[in-house]
């Protein structure tokens, strides 16, 4: 069946794979972000792919004010009926120059977790008075583990995992899904000239917009992506402090 | 948002040459106007999937901007069937978006993996340039970047020269951002295929002759390695769109499917020597004797795109990688030219794994198009060194001296004084380049080689 759904972040590499997707199982979508020329190519690119219906609506992470405000405006565009959110904006820095400057720091802090914050909490309690609906946000690997070379960013990540678990715990009985995705290294303009294209580590949005997708119908908790992260991660995280301390990762 | 530009060893679809180049890849076309090297004293020349063969894309020491993420649909009229697409769109995307609403791409290369705005600076063609010409044939109009900043939207009644110069020009008269493509409405997904084996050029040539009025796609697979009087032996496809009458009761059940399967991957370099004149002598002879006369109905994947069936089969080849070989001949001299190819290429054992004989209509006015009314031949070469380049160095002067020229799309290493004499219309596209970047920002590692742009100090 066809659900309205709202994408935080859509101009972002994954945002953009995950609504064509969308868009082909025939859902309407309302693409939220703050570049709007972008967002309206998005929704005109969705509509001559999918045919299908795609609006956009300005909104600035950051300005947290505005937030509840928002929320109300995406529900009655979607007249009371929004089925899904998707929370794909976030930023990342250089971890030696976030180090150096906090005022990047802060931005990650504020971009990838407080407007998490900010905007789900209003969602989540119209979802749960609808007793339907689906908040997926994405996280990261990187949030599984602290390391000297990401963890600045990996922090912010590690927040909003624990935020969206605390979440679904309290969504549990309301028939309302929390889907945490963790995506590995993909290959995205934010991690263009950091990752190598062509290593059989990095994957393509597209890949991880598969994943996203089908975690969404299925309604599953938290999913690595791809699903051999799992495994990397459960070893990263198994690894004891003063070994850990020995590696460069 | 991170502004990387990392510098990376980069190289075409053939490994050969590779060259250290900044890379860039704006993921939206707001970066993209502001990219860096346009606004200070950079090069930059623009890359979409890199199935360019040897240095076209590749900028030594220079900017590459990577244009695949700026792969949006911009709008498709019903009636007309014109689409217009940003210029990072591939040709699959056309495929897996408007093969099931009953429209194939009008002009098709070889591969579905490149990006429209490569099919027109490289205004390419495939097995129906005959009869409809090259990818401009159908591309009503485009937008250019220049090296100003400005957007120029030029067609044939808008900046008609800028057209010209663009389609077929390599990229270097600006970055194409968007174009818009006139589709061909079909009935089915499948193409009924006639087979027809010729047991030498003469046959081939004469198939072609005889054939090319009656069907819209025709291209020969040539072996190579035949010689004495079975030179030039061929299986020659010939086809048309089939129809529903055409189709078998599986077939018209999804008559209009985009895709077939799942293309096999090649997760590693071959060793150097897997190709080697032995196992491509016994493909060949396989080849030929596995195909029969008569009639096939195909899905156009497996017979427009036969190698995209392998992910990465370039790696075939090894890490020294290929060079890929195709010059037009025109038809007064197509076949004493052909014949001193194929006995050069037989008497050097250098044979080529795949190679695919074409008959081509009349050219268009693009100033570097490549195709002119004729015959071709694409030969992929493993890369050995100096002995392949001496071979062809040999068949650049059979080729030069017959009134041929080579296809820049493919071209790793002619010389400057081929590439002139090929392309007579060189200077009022040198001309034109200079009136729309007197500073010469447009420039790649090929366009210096050949000294279509400027060395740079």
């Amino acid at each position: 069946m066809s659900q309205n759904v709202l994408i935080l972040g859509a101009t972002s590499g994954i945002a953009r794979a995950v609504v064509r997707r969308l868009a082909r199982d025939g859902d309407c979508l309302l693409l939220a972000g703050r570049n709007e020329e972008e967002l309206k190519r998005i929704a005109n690119d969705v509509h001559v792919r999918a045919e299908c219906r795609a609006d956009t609506i300005c909104f600035d992470a950051l300005a947290t004010d505005e937030h509840a405000a928002f929320v109300e405006q995406c529900i009655a565009h979607f007249d009371d009926q929004l089925d899904g959110v998707i929370l794909c904006h976030g930023t990342m820095f250089d971890q030696a120059e976030a180090q150096n400057d906090f005022a990047l720091a802060q931005q990650m802090i504020q971009t990838n977790y407080t407007s998490a914050v900010s905007i789900l909490e209003p969602v989540a309690t119209y979802m749960q008075a609808r007793k339907q609906g689906y908040i997926c946000g994405i996280s990261s690997v990187a949030g599984d583990r602290g390391r000297q070379s990401n963890y600045i960013y990996g922090s912010t990540k590690a927040a909003l995992t624990t935020y969206l678990a605390g979440l679904r715990h309290r969504m549990a009985n309301e028939n309302v899904q929390v889907i945490t995705i963790k995506p590995g290294i993909v290959d995205t303009p934010m991690t263009f000239g950091v990752v190598d294209r062509n290593s059989p580590l990095v994957a393509t949005p597209d890949r991880i917009a598969q994943d996203v997708v089908r975690a969404i119908r299925r309604g599953s908790p938290t999913i690595y992506t791809p699903w051999f992260w799992r495994c990397i991660m459960t070893i990263i995280r198994a690894v004891p402090e003063r070994l850990f301390w020995r590696t460069k990762l | 948002m991170c502004t990387n530009a990392p510098t990376i060893l980069l190289g075409g679809w053939g490994n050969y040459p590779l060259a250290e180049c900044r890379l860039h890849r704006p993921g939206t076309l707001a970066t993209l106007k502001k990219i860096s090297p346009l606004h200070e004293n950079g090069h930059l020349i623009a890359r979409g999937l890199g199935r360019s063969y040897g240095d076209p894309a590749i900028n030594a020491s220079h900017n590459v901007v990577l244009t695949d993420a700026l792969d949006n649909l911009i709008h498709f009229d019903r009636d007309s069937h014109i689409v217009e697409a940003q210029a990072g769109v591939s040709l699959q995307t056309l495929l897996d978006v408007f093969m099931p609403r009953g429209y194939f791409l009008p002009v098709t290369p070889g591969t579905k993996f490149v990006t429209l705005g490569g099919a027109i600076a490289a205004d390419v063609h495939g097995k129906n340039h005959h009869r409809d010409g090259s990818m401009v044939s159908f591309i009503i109009d485009l937008q250019l970047l220049t090296a100003s900043g400005e957007v120029l939207i030029c067609s044939r009644d808008e900046n008609r020269e800028v057209f010209w110069a663009t389609v077929g020009g390599m990229g270097l008269t600006g970055i194409i951002l968007s174009a818009r493509l006139k589709l061909l409405p079909v009935a089915t997904a499948y193409v009924t295929v006639d087979y027809h084996k010729a047991a030498n050029l003469d046959e081939a040539l004469e198939q072609f002759d005889t054939g090319d009025a009656q069907y819209q796609y025709s291209v020969a697979w040539i072996d190579c390695l035949a010689s004495g009087a079975s030179m030039g032996r061929s299986v020659i496809m010939q086809g048309n769109h089939a129809t529903m009458n055409d189709l078998s009761e599986r077939q018209r059940e999804n008559p209009l499917a985009p895709r077939r399967g799942r293309a096999l991957p090649m997760p590693c370099h071959a060793p150097g020597w897997a190709l080697n004149p032995l196992s491509v002598k016994l493909f060949n002879a396989a080849f030929y004797r596995k195909h029969k006369n008569g009639r096939k109905v195909e899905h156009y994947d497996p017979f427009f795109y036969p190698l995209d069936g392998v992910n990465d089969w370039n790696r075939l080849y090894g890490r020294r990688g290929l060079i890929q070989y195709q010059p037009v001949l025109p038809r007064e001299t197509s076949r004493t030219a052909l014949v001193a190819l194929l006995e050069l290429l037989t008497r050097s054992k250098r044979a080529s794994f795949l190679a695919v004989l074409k008959s081509y209509g009349p050219q268009n006015d693009g100033m570097l198009s490549f195709p002119l009314a004729g015959h071709t031949l694409a030969l992929d070469l493993p890369y050995t060194g100096r002995a392949l380049l001496e071979l062809i160095e040999a068949m650049d002067r059979i080729v030069l001296e017959h009134g041929g020229r080579l296809y820049l799309a493919k071209d790793a290493c002619m010389s400057r004084a081929t590439f002139e004499a090929g392309y007579p219309r060189l200077a009022e596209f040198k001309q034109l380049c200079r009136q729309l970047d007197p500073r010469g920002k447009f420039s790649s590692s090929q366009s210096r080689r050949l000294g279509i742009t400027e060395a740079i100090a």
